[in-house]
């Protein structure tokens, strides 16, 4: 039986070698920086690490990037999914720009979109001078305005996760809710949306996790005012702007490690969606 | 209203059109409460389409469709009492056994108490005990089938609808599973229509069958009726698997039908003897040559050429062999026989009644 088994051709040739590519790269391009990371901080001693990672200042800067970052996330995940519903289930002209546009972020150098956006979103600027003048709102040099270039970063990833499942979604499940008697709300909460939910998990945690980092497009926006509006890789920025390589890559371990802890939760949970689905318990 | 004719679920000249394809043309008939009816065609044949309008997934062009007495044209589908079960089931990935067959009743906003009652009655009912917990991907197709049948009947529906529901079943459980459904049907005492494609199933499982051809029904009867009097031409070539022949008037015993009739016959009216065995009808035998034995199983499965028509016929295995190439005599009983957009005759072979005095 177990020699039959190793016989057994696999579908797809040359798997030693596609293997061997994958690690080589994965090494090369993920692992090796990580631990020239680790081994950076590492000049520091372990007091001298959390001393550094604790600062007053640098432990506001978490707060920033997190609270922004996290309302970004959210706010994409509800933009997301109602533009990927749009795109999925209507058909109107112009569907195919759209479609496009929602890349636009992607391509887009992040630096030009912070400058568009800070520009349009002071109180000179168009949007800015509207939420100025009516709210007394203001959006650039605040939270909110990094929020709003963080939102901008991170729409496509909720987009492009959600919409394909949505494409995928049998219109007979929709059916047979509606012949058992739910209406159209019972339908969407209770069968469309856990289909989707892991997607658009993926899409939350993406657009989350990218929101975190994100610096590019943030930095113009933000105003950088300490303990206001700095966020964390502006602190990383601004270490290494004074030579103090340990200092900047320890800021820059716990945003790893905080990424990491995310992208594993989202894993987890993903892994257990799939399970639901294909069946294997 | 309610009392003019007996019939539970009436579909009056029902027309529907796709874009320029004509799926329902004409669609009238009537089933009697109780009745297990199999709505039987090939692929395209527009069963699907019948079905999703009598539950209002699709609206007729024009017609009407009539439940217990009311018309239910403009009735939503979840306001006409029908439990569906569709081709795939289409059961909620994400909720478990429990939960789907809960689901109709949880969104009409039942008692909790209530639900538990009747779910559990239900698993009971389709002898799902101890799955409850599981998810649809977890289960068999047939025991999928079940939480499908079951989640349909939750609410109480007064009609139950099938499409194809042994389709998505491997062959061996389909046979036991038809006759588990024919017996919960019966149990149940709901009136049901289901979509067939297969005879088999069609003739085994229902009360009635109805057969569609190109978006109209070409004959409404019992399986016997069907299968025994076929009355269109299309319901005498779909029924049996026969061959058809253009050169009926050539054959022995049917000399006296028209040169320009067209026939068709089926395998259980061949038989096919070897030279050295007697027939039983020496004066109308043709002479035929095997092209083809198929192991069948149950039997052996012949093709032979006669007047330049390769017919079908079956021969028991205890019978004596016969080998590919080899000639025999053919007799053919019966021919089921037609013009064009005329009633189908059933025709018997003309020497049977004559020759048979003979041996008596
Ligand atoms: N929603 C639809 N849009 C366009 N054509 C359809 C639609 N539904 C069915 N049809 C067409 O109508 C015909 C009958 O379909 P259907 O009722 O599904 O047949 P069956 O169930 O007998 O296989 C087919 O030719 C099919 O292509
Ligand atoms: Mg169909």
């Amino acid at each position: 039986m177990g020699e039959r088994r190793k016989k057994k051709k696999r579908v797809i040739p040359g798997f030693g070698l596609s293997i061997g590519i994958t690690v080589t790269m994965l090494g090369l391009i993920v692992v090796i920086p990580l631990c020239s990371l680790i081994l950076f901080s590492a000049q520091l001693s372990l007091p001298g690490f959390i001393e550094t990672v604790t600062r007053p200042r640098v432990l506001s800067s978490y707060l920033v990037s997190f609270q922004t970052a996290l309302a970004a996330a959210v706010v994409d995940a509800v933009m997301g999914l109602i533009i990927a519903w749009v795109l999925v289930r209507y058909d109107f002209p112009g569907k195919a720009v759209m479609n496009g546009i929602i890349e636009l972020p992607f391509a887009l150098p992040t630096a030009v979109a912070g400058i568009a956006l800070t520009h349009l979103t002071t109180t000179n600027g168009w949007v800015g001078g509207f939420f100025d003048r009516m709210f007394g709102i203001r959006i650039a040099y605040t939270r909110l305005g990094i929020t709003v270039a963080l939102i901008f970063i991170g729409i496509p990833f909720v987009v492009r996760s959600v919409c394909p499942v949505l494409e995928k979604i049998d219109l007979q499940y929709e059916e047979a809710a509606n012949i058992l008697g739910a209406n159209s709300r019972q339908t969407l909460f209770r069968v469309i949306l856990p289909e989707i939910t892991p997607a658009l998990l993926a899409g939350f945690t993406m657009s989350f996790a990218r929101g975190l980092g994100e610096y590019g497009s943030v930095v113009f926006i933000a105003g950088n005012m300490p303990y206001e509006t700095e966020i964390a890789p502006l602190m990383i920025m601004s270490e290494l702007q004074e030579f103090d390589y340990a200092s900047a890559t320890s800021i820059a371990l716990v945003m790893l490690l905080t990424a990491f802890v995310i992208l594993l939760a989202n894993a987890a949970i993903q892994s257990r969606n799939s399970k639901i689905v294909s069946g294997i318990s | 209203m309610a009392g003019e004719t007996e019939n539970y679920v009436e579909l009056r000249h029902i027309n529907k059109t796709f874009k320029n394809y004509k799926a329902s043309d004409d669609i009238h008939f009537g089933i009697e409460k109780g009745k297990l009816v199999g709505l039987l065609g090939p692929s395209g044949s527009g069963k699907t389409t019948i079905l999703r309008m009598i539950a209002g997934l699709e609206t007729a062009d024009s017609g009407d469709i009539v439940i217990d007495g009311r018309v239910v044209n403009d009735v939503a589908a979840s306001k006409r009492g029908i439990g569906f079960v569709f081709q795939n089931y289409a059961l909620f990935r994400y909720m478990t056994v429990y939960d789907n067959i809960a689901f109709g009743l949880t969104v009409n906003k039942c008692k909790k108490s209530d639900i538990k009652k009747r779910v559990e009655e239900l698993i009971e009912l389709v002898d799902l005990k101890g799955l409850e917990r599981r998810y649809p991907s977890q289960l068999s197709g047939g025991q999928r089938q079940r939480v499908a049948f079951a989640r349909a009947l939750a609410p109480n529906p007064e009609l139950l609808l099938l499409d194809e529901p042994f389709a998505a079943i491997d062959a061996k459980v389909r046979q036991e599973l038809r006759s588990w459904l024919r017996e919960m049907i019966t149990r149940v005492g709901i009136t049901s229509i289901f979509v067939t494609h297969d005879q088999d199933e069609a003739i085994e499982v229902a009360d009635e069958i109805i057969i569609t051809n190109r978006g109209r029904i070409e004959q409404i009867g019992s399986p016997g009726d069907i299968y025994s009097a076929p009355k269109t031409a299309f319901v005498a070539e779909f029924m049996g698997s026969p061959t058809r022949i253009s050169n009926i008037s050539e054959f022995k015993g049917y000399e006296q039908l028209d040169r320009t009739i067209h026939a068709v016959v089926r395998p259980e009216n061949v038989s096919v003897t070897k030279k050295t065995e007697k027939s039983r009808y020496p004066a109308s035998v043709e002479h035929g040559i095997v092209e083809r034995v198929l192991f069948r199983g149950r039997e052996l499965e012949l093709a032979v050429r006669v007047h330049g028509v390769l017919l079908t016929a079956n021969r028991r295995l205890e019978e004596a062999r016969i080998a590919e190439g080899e000639a025999v005599d053919v007799f053919i009983y019966r021919v089921y026989a037609f013009h064009e957009n005329e009633e189908v005759q059933i025709v018997d072979n003309a020497n049977v009644g004559t020759e048979n005095l003979f041996y008596i």
